[in-house]
């Protein structure tokens, strides 16, 4: 991790009509880090993601991702950083070769590239005997790895994360994070939102917001030394449970 | 431009690995057209036709003698009185009455002058003149040949003079309804079929989530909506060809103008189809919603497209509203260029009013489809 902040919110707003989802949120990521986003459902997480990669614009407040402007310039911090939501994102009636040639290709990756990148992602996935079946017929772990992988497949510097461990075993989940910490050390920044306290845990940093607020912001372990608990889950449920 | 290749290749292969989807594009069309242009017809046959003979006469067993031999008209009954026979068309047994009244022979050799009376259900009024037609050509055939009997009787020094118009069909010399029908139908299904798969490829993408992961991607949308319409135009221009071997084949429309102006004109107007597509895949969220919009549309423009029913006939209104009908225009052009053996200038007003549809559209649909929200 270094000193250097790739994204940096400053009072970042979205109001729909009357309903303030995400209420002037300030923070930042340094590079290379694992920043765990927490809220509960509802809280604002996935709004507040939206505006960052530049596919919701903000109604007030300002925000730099990887050193770009999100009111302005949206296209270049979308070439900077990478995605995977909870909803599963490769095309079904692909192959694992084909999803791979095909997001290789539209960010704007060379043929070499792509071909150098499709034979050492199937070969570090282990997915060599499957290469050319449909996406729609692996289990879903596997597909949430292939799709973090595809996520990665430009370098990006920064890679969001939406709860993308959702509904899998706890053993990919492992093998999932044991992937993050590796891209982490690579200087990739690592931006996850999850409902799992103990991934809460592996992160560097971790914010917890409450009705569009961040109301915690700190590292796992300074957090339950502040609300004097022993472990994440309890840190969430104090929070939650004051705004009730 | 790499881009966009990239994305032709994945539709392509998803297009072509839908097992639901290739039926519809390459077998639907195909019965369209063999059950289309062979159903789809104005011409009245087979008219359930009946009489009340009060007269039973030489001359009237002649006349009805004339419907019995007309191909159009199938005698179904006779009747005694006027009552039995409306109860008969009331039920739809009957469609045309002829009542031909007591002294029918008597009056015609003594006054050269005779009523008949003739009795139409006119529920369609289009089949209804029709019928009113060939009844007064047969009524007229019957007359021309009593005239003769009877001058021949009284004189034979003065011949009937009579002005005879013959008509001269162009064309269609041989008023084929097929010739007619089958340019139109063509029209219908490169229409349906590409409105209502690009209508709702886009919507599909936002059903199944992939739609935002490439919103986050920095494709520009010019690039993803090019990739994305492009394997319809050329679906679009598949079926035309499909078409244009079938009506040849089967139905041996004629093709008097160039075909090589036919796909031009056709290679624009499958922009507009791409754009009213696209359009009504940006303002759903479901495949089913678009599906709805476009079967909205299609139906109205089919109907108002001049394919069925002429244009010309409709009220000052909608003859306006035919205007904006994108389907009127293909449907024009096809029958001028095949029919017709129109060329490039006959169809330019045609060709620049589709070029206008088709850039407005685009520019709507471009304008409307926010990669952010």
């Amino acid at each position: 991790m270094k000193e250097e902040n790739v994204i940096i919110s400053k009072g970042l707003t979205k109001r729909f009509g009357g309903f303030t989802a995400v209420d002037a949120i300030t923070f930042e990521v340094k590079k290379g880090e694992i920043f765990g986003f927490l809220g509960a459902n509802g809280a604002g997480k996935t709004t507040a993601m939206k505006m960052l990669i530049g596919i919701s614009n903000p109604t007030g407040g300002e925000a730099m991702v990887a050193g770009f402007d999100v009111h302005t310039q949206q296209d270049a911090i979308k070439k900077n950083i990478g995605y995977m939501s909870q909803k599963f994102a490769l095309y079904d009636d692909l192959t694992v070769a084909e999803n791979i040639t095909f997001y290789g290709g539209i960010y704007g990756l060379s043929r070499k590239q792509i071909r150098e990148k499709r034979t050492k992602l199937i070969e570090t996935l282990g997915l060599g005997e499957i290469a050319h079946q449909l996406v729609g017929s692996l289990p879903l772990g596997w597909k949430q790895k292939l799709a973090f992988s595809v996520a990665m497949l430009h370098d990006p510097q920064i890679v969001f994360l939406d709860e993308p461990t959702g509904g899998v075993d706890p053993i990919t989940r492992r093998q999932f994070w044991e992937m993050i910490y590796k891209a982490a050390d690579e200087d990739t920044t690592i931006f996850v939102t999850t409902h799992y306290m103990d991934e809460a845990e592996y992160c560097h940093r971790v914010s917890i917001m409450v009705a569009g607020k961040i109301e915690a912001l700190d590292t796992p372990k300074k957090l339950k030394e502040q609300f004097e608990v022993s472990s994440m889950n309890d840190v969430f449920l104090r929070l939650a449970r004051n705004i009730e | 431009m790499k881009v966009i290749g990239y994305i032709i290749q994945k539709e392509f292969k998803q297009i072509f690995r839908n097992k639901g989807m290739l039926p519809i594009i390459f077998v639907l069309p195909l019965l369209q057209l063999l059950i289309l242009s062979n159903a789809a017809t104005y011409e009245v046959k087979n008219i359930l036709f009946a009489y009340i003979d009060e007269d039973r006469s030489a001359s009237s067993r002649e006349l009805i003698e004339k419907f019995n031999a007309s191909e159009y008209f199938d005698v179904k009954a006779s009747y005694v009185n006027y009552k039995q026979a409306s109860e008969a068309m009331l039920k739809g047994e009957v469609s045309v009455l002829l009542h031909i009244p007591q002294d029918f022979e008597r009056n015609l050799v003594r006054y050269k002058k005779t009523d008949l009376s003739i009795t139409i259900d006119a529920i369609d009024g289009a089949a209804a003149g029709v019928e009113s037609g060939y009844i007064n050509q047969i009524i007229q055939g019957f007359n021309k040949k009593i005239r003769l009997e009877l001058l021949s009787f009284s004189n034979g020094n003065s011949k009937p003079v009579r002005i005879e118009t013959i008509p001269s069909f162009w064309y269609n010399t041989t008023l084929d309804y097929k010739t007619f029908m089958v340019p139109g139908i063509l029209v219908l299904l490169v229409t349906m079929i590409t409105l209502f798969l690009s209508g709702m490829n886009i919507v599909r993408e936002k059903e199944i989530g992939t739609l935002e992961q490439i919103n986050v991607t920095p494709i520009r949308k010019g690039e993803f909506i090019i990739g994305k319409l492009f394997p319809f135009w050329v679906i679009g221009m598949g079926l035309l060809t499909i078409g244009l071997i079938l009506a040849k084949l089967i139905f041996n429309t004629p093709m008097l103008g160039s075909i090589g102006l036919l796909y031009f004109y056709t290679s624009f107007y499958l922009l507009v189809i791409l754009g009213m597509g696209l359009l009504i895949s940006n303002y759903t969220d479901t495949q089913q919603q678009a599906m709805f919009i476009a079967w909205f549309f299609v139906v109205i423009f089919i109907l108002m497209s001049g394919l069925f029913t002429p244009i010309e006939s409709m009220p000052k209104w909608a003859q306006w509203f035919t205007e904006l009908n994108p389907i009127k225009y293909f449907v024009e052009v096809v029958r001028m260029v095949m029919l017709k053996g129109a060329g490039f200038t006959d169809i330019l007003p045609q060709l620049i009013k589709t070029l206008a549809y088709a850039f407005v559209l685009n520019v709507l649909a471009v304008w409307s489809y926010k990669k952010v929200s």
